[in-house]
């Protein structure tokens, strides 16, 4: 009974992810569009979009190869399967264990180099300019989010996702500053690695400024659908990942019922609304910062989370 | 089991003899891949301690292949047959290459087997005499010759320094049996380990002694690069594990592990940047190989660290990494120098400016070669993920030392790692995209056939094994028991539960073949969902070259300009992280407003190695050498006064060691 309530809470999990992934794109856009005082398109636009683009015939660059073919697959195969990984509404879903935090980080890896070798495929200089400056952030990126993850492990003991996610939630761990650095960082980390305002603005084509467009200005047809639905599904994550790690309050313990999921539910989709609105005020507040500052800002982000393992080995690691 | 040991070595030292002739250097090549499969079957069998009929006066040398020792000749031969096969399918060499190859391997192998110091060091100075020999043969002249003479003068030193640290620790004898009955204690085993890093860790291109290795690895011939990255920086690796964590005991403290810590993740940061700044793409292999190699020392540090702090199942999941590491970067390493060399013998070049756009010519070697790249950037479910997964769990698992400044140095390890595999992906991406994506830059490159016959082999052979290491990793850590219980102790045993990578019942766990198999599934999944909906064929369209021109007639290819160079790909991380490893030197040329001529901008970088280690020792050199030739004007008197001196200098330094 327990396995089949987790495998069913697995599915429900993934066709939620789909299905929400794209209308927190659009709802953000609408949120962002009403603070700066225009009307914005409607939050389902980015399905209407998506929708529109499967049906139309994709073009392939001159230049293209296999790698522009297969790089979309490859990117939202592993992105879906982060998503599939990170808790929503209800822990202990059948794929639990190997919910571990290195792997999620490692898929999308995997999923950011499918999309700077798609930039370099059709050989135009824009391409290769965005796939060095990703690969550039990711080199400031990923040793953070590390340092984070040691911060949880230390913590829980783990650095399975689910685990961390279920033990913070039993309120063990209480308030604590080194707990606030790693979020600060953390939502650093998310900003560069979606594309998001300070780093990147994902509204514009600006040829000066842009980072992940660059990659895409090839794609189109299905292949700018497959990207798009991979951007949006790897900010759910992100979204997600800080939702299960500072506010995991709420989401159904392993083994409980429809109830409990229900539950878990809304309050996932009113703390997915939190953080989307607190994206949108963030990114009408600020602008955009230039690209030799970006490592600089996440060098800070860096020091933010070492600065979180030191204060947490001098709060537990004196025991 | 000795007769297949004999019958192989006897098979390298003939074939050494064959290559001299110049005759048959494909009969030769293949009957070294023989040998070397003959080599790594004795490798996972194992052999008992023996004493051959010969060695130095004062005892029989040994030979014995025990788990440790087993596990890196395994590694070799899987490095070494698909090198001889693409050494067989590539043009005869020069016929000193094709004498010092086997040499070589030789070499390597009698470091590997060795089961006493002196057939140890013997086997170390042959593989080192071997491998200058194969670049010397390649570079008459030039900088080849250079690097070479560079690598002879490092490859002497760590000789010296090697013999050194034996001298130290042979006190009752030299096999090994008599040396871990006897491990170092105080001052000695401070030398000792001194030595051992200097001696073994400038072999392996630990900074700052990694200087040689970005010149010396790519001036040899390709399958001797590959062997030099894939397999002779592992025999280092091999010496340093045997030395300070077999022969020295398990008595040493555990601080013992801090500077193999800081010397490798400091040499994997410098060697990932370089990646990202070379323009030679067999530099950028080498400069990996640094990163690479540095990882395996870190781990090995982290090994001894654990091993000193009684934490027993940590030190095995730090020592599983490194001996895991070393078989998948021994995989995908070769593999990639197989792909470039392949590149280079057929499309005419090694600089990334002369290439582009192979994936269209050459599918097989554009394959091969990024299954070994993304094995290299460490993306799961393939093989380099799996063991840098096991390196990054150790050190967040550092946490579990009761001591604050290792779990601080481990912290600041886990972020300079972070960087280190962040930057090699940015690294490989890099290569990838300039080599095979993106269009042709020269008609030579745009020509070139793909890699068939027995080069195709080579490439296939290294390939097969990074694909299956990635899955089946687990596999491949169950073979690792074995040394894991002899390094640390029966109790010990490889962070494993069934096919997945599990630290403990309840801990972190990876499950590589589950992974893959479910990133299979969501493929097929998305695959079939999206084609139900678009079921339309894709056409073909000009690209949107950024508003430039089409291009003239006589530039088939478009305007190269328009393509993004290997200098500027690396610019990003130049300007933010470059200087870290680099003296960078910029000059940019304006032209003044108006002039029809390009602004042009000169970008050079010298290796930090360079500016704060050779030369000043240059220049040390040169000044002790002008006070030397102070001493030829002396009178006969004070010669002999200076004899005088120093033989008595000499005598009262005998007696006072004696008595201590």
């Amino acid at each position: 009974m327990a396995v089949l309530g987790s495998i069913l809470t697995q599915l429900l999990h993934i066709a939620l992810m789909l299905a929400a992934a794209p209308l927190l794109v659009g709802g953000v856009r609408w949120l962002k569009s009403r603070l700066m005082g225009r009307r914005g398109p409607h939050p389902m636009q980015p399905w209407r979009d998506l929708l529109k683009l499967l049906r139309k015939r994709p073009v392939l660059a001159e230049g293209a190869s296999i790698v522009s073919r297969a790089a979309p697959y490859l990117a939202l195969t592993a992105t879906a399967l982060a998503a599939a990984l990170v808790p929503s509404f209800a822990f202990g879903m059948v794929l639990a264990p190997v919910a571990d935090l290195l792997l999620i980080g490692g898929l999308l890896a995997f999923a950011r180099v499918a999309l700077a070798l798609n930039g370099h495929d059709a050989g135009t200089p824009f391409g290769g300019l965005g796939a060095a400056r990703e690969m550039t952030f990711a080199v400031f990126a990923e040793p953070a989010l590390l340092v984070c993850v040691m911060v949880f492990a230390v913590l829980i003991g783990t650095t399975n996702l689910n685990t961390i996610g279920y033990g913070l939630s039993d309120g063990l761990v209480g308030l604590r500053v080194s707990l606030l650095f790693a979020a600060v960082a953390l939502v650093a980390v998310a900003l560069a690695e979606n594309a998001r305002v300070p780093v990147d603005n994902p509204a514009t084509h600006l040829e000066l400024t842009m980072v992940h467009e660059a990659m895409l200005l090839e794609a189109s047809g299905r292949h700018l659908a497959l990207w798009e639905m991979q951007a949006s599904l790897k900010l759910l994550v992100w979204l997600g990942l800080l939702a299960t790690l500072f506010l995991p309050f709420g989401t159904a313990a392993p083994g409980s019922g429809p109830f409990a999921w229900g539950l878990g539910l809304v309050l996932w989709a009113a703390k997915i609304g939190l953080l989307a609105l607190a994206l949108a005020v963030f990114e009408s507040a600020i602008a955009k910062m230039r690209v030799f500052r970006v490592p600089e800002f996440l060098g800070g982000a860096l020091m933010l989370a070492l600065l979180a393992a030191a204060l947490i080995f001098v709060s537990t690691g004196l025991a | 089991m000795l007769t297949l040991l004999g019958a192989g070595f006897l098979l390298l030292l003939a074939l050494s003899v064959l290559g001299a002739t110049g005759r048959a250097p494909r009969v030769m090549f293949l009957g070294c891949a023989a040998a070397m499969g003959g080599l790594g079957l004795v490798g996972l069998i194992g052999l008992p301690a023996t004493a051959l009929p010969f060695g130095p006066p004062w005892a029989a040398a040994q030979i014995a292949v025990d788990a440790l020792g087993g596990w890196f000749l395994l590694i070799l031969a899987l490095v070494a047959i698909p090198s001889c096969v693409f050494a067989a399918a590539s043009p005869a060499p020069p016929r000193a290459e094709g004498a010092a190859f086997p040499l070589f391997l030789a070499g390597m192998a009698l470091t590997l087997i060795a089961a006493d110091a002196f057939t140890l060091v013997l086997g170390f100075e042959l593989m080192s005499l071997a491998s200058w020999a194969l670049i010397a043969a390649r570079h008459a002249t030039g900088a080849g010759r250079r690097a070479a003479r560079l690598y002879l003068g490092f490859a002497a030193f760590s000789g010296v320094c090697l013999i050194g640290a034996f001298a130290l620790l042979a006190s009752s004898g030299l096999g090994f049996a008599a040396l871990r009955a006897a491990p170092p204690e105080g001052w000695r085993a401070g030398f000792v380990l001194v030595l051992v890093l200097l001696g073994a860790g400038s072999k392996a291109g630990l900074v700052p002694f990694h200087v040689w290795l970005p010149l010396a690895h790519p001036a040899a011939a390709t399958p001797v690069s590959a062997l030099m990255s894939g397999a002779m920086v592992k025999v280092a690796l091999y010496v340093m594990m045997r030395v300070l964590l077999d022969l020295c005991g398990p008595a040493q403290p555990a601080w013992w592990g801090l500077p193999l810590i800081l010397l490798g993740v400091t040499t994997a940061l410098i060697g990932a940047l370089r990646a990202n700044l070379e323009r030679d793409t067999k530099s950028i292999l080498a400069c990996s190989t640094l990163e690479n190699m540095g990882l395996m020392v870190a781990a090995l540090g982290l090994a001894l660290a654990y091993r000193g702090a009684d934490l027993v199942p940590l030190a095995s999941v730090a020592l599983a990494a490194a001996l895991l590491h070393a078989l998948n970067h021994a995989g995908f390493k070769t593999l990639l120098f197989l792909c470039i060399g392949a590149v280079y013998s057929l499309a005419g070049s090694c600089d990334p400016d002369r290439l582009g756009g192979l994936i269209h010519r050459m599918p097989w070697v554009a394959g091969c070669a990024m299954l070994g790249a993304l094995s290299a950037a460490a993306l799961p479910p393939l093989s380099g993920f799996a063991s840098e997964w096991l390196l990054l769990q150790a050190l967040i698992q550092a946490f579990r030392v009761s001591d604050m400044s290792v779990q601080l140095i481990a912290a600041a390890s886990l972020a300079v790692v972070g960087m280190a595999i962040g930057l090699a992906a940015a690294a490989m991406v890099r290569l990838i995209g300039l080599v095979f994506l993106g269009r042709p830059r020269t008609p030579r490159g745009a020509g070139a056939p793909d890699a068939t016959g027995l080069m195709r082999v080579a490439l296939l052979l290294p390939a097969g094994l990074t694909l299956l290491l990635g899955p089946l990793a687990a596999v491949a850590l169950g073979l690792l028991d074995g040394p894991i219980r002899q390094m640390l102790g029966a109790q010990a045993a490889a962070p494993r539960f069934g096919l997945d990578m599990a630290l403990g019942d309840a801990g972190s766990r990876y499950m590589p073949g589950l992974v893959a198999l479910l990133l299979a599934l969501a493929l097929a999944g998305i695959v079939l969902l999206v084609r139900r909906r678009s079921t339309q064929a894709a056409s073909r369209g000009p690209a949107w070259d950024c508003g430039f021109m089409p291009p003239p007639p006589h530039l088939p290819f478009g305007d190269p300009l328009s393509q993004v160079s290997a200098q500027g790909l690396g610019q990003p991380i130049r300007r933010s992280l470059g200087d870290l490893a680099i003296a960078p030197r910029e000059w940019h040329l304006a032209q003044p407003p108006g002039a029809p001529s390009a602004a042009r901008l000169r970008v050079e970088g010298q290796d930090r190695g360079f500016t704060r280690l050779l030369y000043p020792l240059a220049r040390g050199r040169r000044a002790l050498a002008r006070e030397a030739e102070l001493l030829r004007g002396l009178s006969l008197r004070s010669y002999l006064a200076l004899t005088f001196g120093t033989l008595v200098f000499l005598l009262a330094l005998i007696a006072w060691l004696e008595r201590g």
